[in-house]
């Protein structure tokens, strides 16, 4: 039978505040274990919450940005489990009416096709600590750094349909909140997790099959693997005339495979309430459209503006938009060098290529906007060809230095010379007495082909310094 | 809405509350008598009436975005019953 997918996502997103969502320890990643724990994070008795008014902001500004409804009034709610690093028994989250209601957003995908995906809601919480559960014979370690720190929990309609859409969504996700600037959107740091609800129904169906839920995914390749085999497992399960149990799973990247995550069955009874330590939340128009009116330029925006004002194809402007400060970098290197065209394959091509060899960011890119400008205008203004910016590149990346001082040092400036390359044309010539028998010899169309010998010939006597154009010419006069 | 026993049992675990077999019928009469008032109330007229998330009449006041709280992890630990590392030690829970 063919098997339709459906997947819905939650991410949940850590909110780049300086300090938690109700108490005002430091939320540094990385910190030694308990030292960013303070009274409330421990839940001790008679400690009450008081709101950041930050993650009030970033969270608005997210449902600005997905054009949903903002929740004028929104209210929080304890959603009660027992678990050791949730101190309190309770995770301060929103239930019924969450901060940012129903919106959507649009996805790209390989083929250049785009769907669009619905958001059900987003809603502030808290996050809980972390536990380690080895090296402690027999105990669990509990580290309360994490607890507390503000999460946005975005949860979108079941309108994926494969492990390429929910990739898609997240990496169109990820794009929106670092241009919001509301989340450093670290994936290895656990700044982006993903729970994946995933479910097969037969193709044209209508109704939702039983799903299962993949919970704490924290890459876009374990999204799509474990997503993958997902399906594989349910189809398998399906086929055989079984059913899919729903569950939570698990995925482990080390086995790349997802395995059911509890042993016997708990009644997944959170027993939501109203917060009773926290009043509600009341957002005025005025906030709302101060915030709307300082939205930067997001990440859809920006590439249609770089389709028409670089006339760059759908797929480069795609590339380019998809981070801001590697949007940046483009519209500085294409300003200054004057063309927008080369500058878009630079950047695309040899900077692109060159980070991901070395695992670097863009912003620990260690050449400049501004020296890949002046490289490109030497290729432009015909002091170095195509191949020798190519080295001048490389030596700009190992830190030698800016183009000009590169092509300086090292000799490269191309040679345009026209007495120093008749001289070497000359001496091409006499070297090679049969080649110029043969073309001579040859008609108007082997000629052309031929002549590519003579070309290379030069270049190799000009270590590739020779003006290509004036070679060719040169070549036409002599060969005769 | 009248509550039996097993309900009883399943809310006392999620509660992680042990109750002996022979407190449940007792138990389950107290609770009982707390759901019939509650079904008074649920008898009154709410039409039109919002939900009431807090008694205060009052808007949540915001914090502005700072660390404030210094790091007091050795005060904290003294009253803690097992640390090691700098880590709380609890029971080995794993799922």
């Amino acid at each position: 039978m063919q098997w339709e997918t459906v997947i819905g996502l939650e991410v949940h997103l850590q909110l780049a505040t300086k300090s938690k969502i109700f108490s005002g320890s430091a939320t540094t990643f990385g910190a030694e274990a308990n030292t960013q724990a303070s009274a409330v994070d421990l839940a001790m008795p008679g400690m009450l919450p008081v709101l950041n008014e930050q993650a009030v902001r970033y969270a608005v500004m997210f449902g600005l940005g997905i054009g949903a409804k903002i929740g004028r009034r929104s209210v929080f709610d304890r959603k009660n489990y027992f678990y050791p690093d949730l101190p309190k028994g309770y995770q301060i989250s929103q239930f019924s009416d969450p901060i940012v209601g129903e919106g959507s957003f649009e996805i790209q995908l390989e083929d250049g096709s785009s769907r669009t995906i619905g958001i059900t809601r987003a809603h502030l919480e808290e996050d809980a600590g972390k536990s380690l559960h080895e090296d402690f014979h027999d105990q669990t370690g509990i580290d309360l750094n994490r607890a507390g720190t503000p999460l946005l929990e975005i949860v979108s309609e079941p309108d994926i349909r494969s492990a390429e859409e929910a990739v898609a969504y997240l990496k169109a996700l990820h794009s929106l909140v670092t241009y919001l600037e509301i989340s450093d959107g670290n994936m290895a740091e656990g700044s982006m997790r993903c729970d994946i609800n995933i479910s097969l129904r037969p193709a044209g169906s209508t109704t939702l099959g039983t799903r299962a839920e993949i919970k704490n995914v924290n890459s876009f390749r374990f999204v799509e693997k474990a997503i993958q085999y997902e399906i594989e497992r349910q189809s398998d399960i399906l086929e055989d005339g079984g059913q899919i149990v729903q569950e939570t799973r698990l995925y482990d990247a080390d086995r790349n495979e997802t395995r059911s995550m509890r042993s016997k069955e708990v009644a997944n009874d959170y027993r939501y309430f109203p917060e009773p330590d926290l009043l509600p939340i009341v957002l005025d128009e005025d906030y709302i459209e101060a915030l709307r009116e300082a939205l930067p330029e997001l990440p859809r925006e920006k590439r249609e503006r770089f389709i028409t004002q670089y006339e760059l194809s759908p797929y480069d402007a795609g590339v380019l938009s998809a981070h801001r400060a590697l949007a940046d970098y483009f519209e500085t290197t294409a300003s200054k060098a004057g063309d927008a065209k080369i500058a878009a394959n630079w950047v695309q091509g040899e900077l692109l290529g060159r980070l991901n060899r070395d695992e670097l960011e863009i912003s620990d890119c260690p050449v400049p906007a501004e020296n890949l400008a002046q490289l490109i205008q030497r290729i432009l203004d015909n002091s170095i060809s195509g191949k020798i910016a190519k080295q001048v590149f490389d030596a700009m990346w190992s830190g030698e230095g800016d183009a000009d001082s590169i092509i300086e040092a090292r000799g490269l400036k191309q040679v345009s010379d026209s007495g120093a390359l008749e001289a070497m044309v000359d001496s091409v010539i006499a070297d090679n007495q049969a080649q110029v028998e043969q073309y001579l010899a040859a008609d108007e169309n082997k000629r052309k082909k031929l002549v590519g010998f003579f070309v290379g010939q030069v270049m190799k006597l000009s270590k590739g310094q020779a003006n290509p154009q004036m070679v060719n010419q040169l070549l036409a006069k002599k060969l005769v | 809405m009248p509550i039996d026993q097993d309900e009883i049992e399943k809310i006392a675990a999620l509660a992680r509350i042990r109750i002996k077999d022979e407190q449940l019928p007792g138990v389950t009469e107290r609770l009982r008598n707390i759901l019939a008032m509650m079904d008074t109330l649920q008898a009154a007229d709410t039409e039109g009436v919002e939900p009431m998330a807090n008694p205060l009449d009052a808007v949540q006041p915001l914090r502005a975005d700072e660390v404030t709280e210094i790091n007091r992890r050795e005060a904290f630990q003294t009253i803690a019953p097992a640390v090691e590392n700098g880590l709380y030690l609890v029971p080995k829970v794993i799922e």
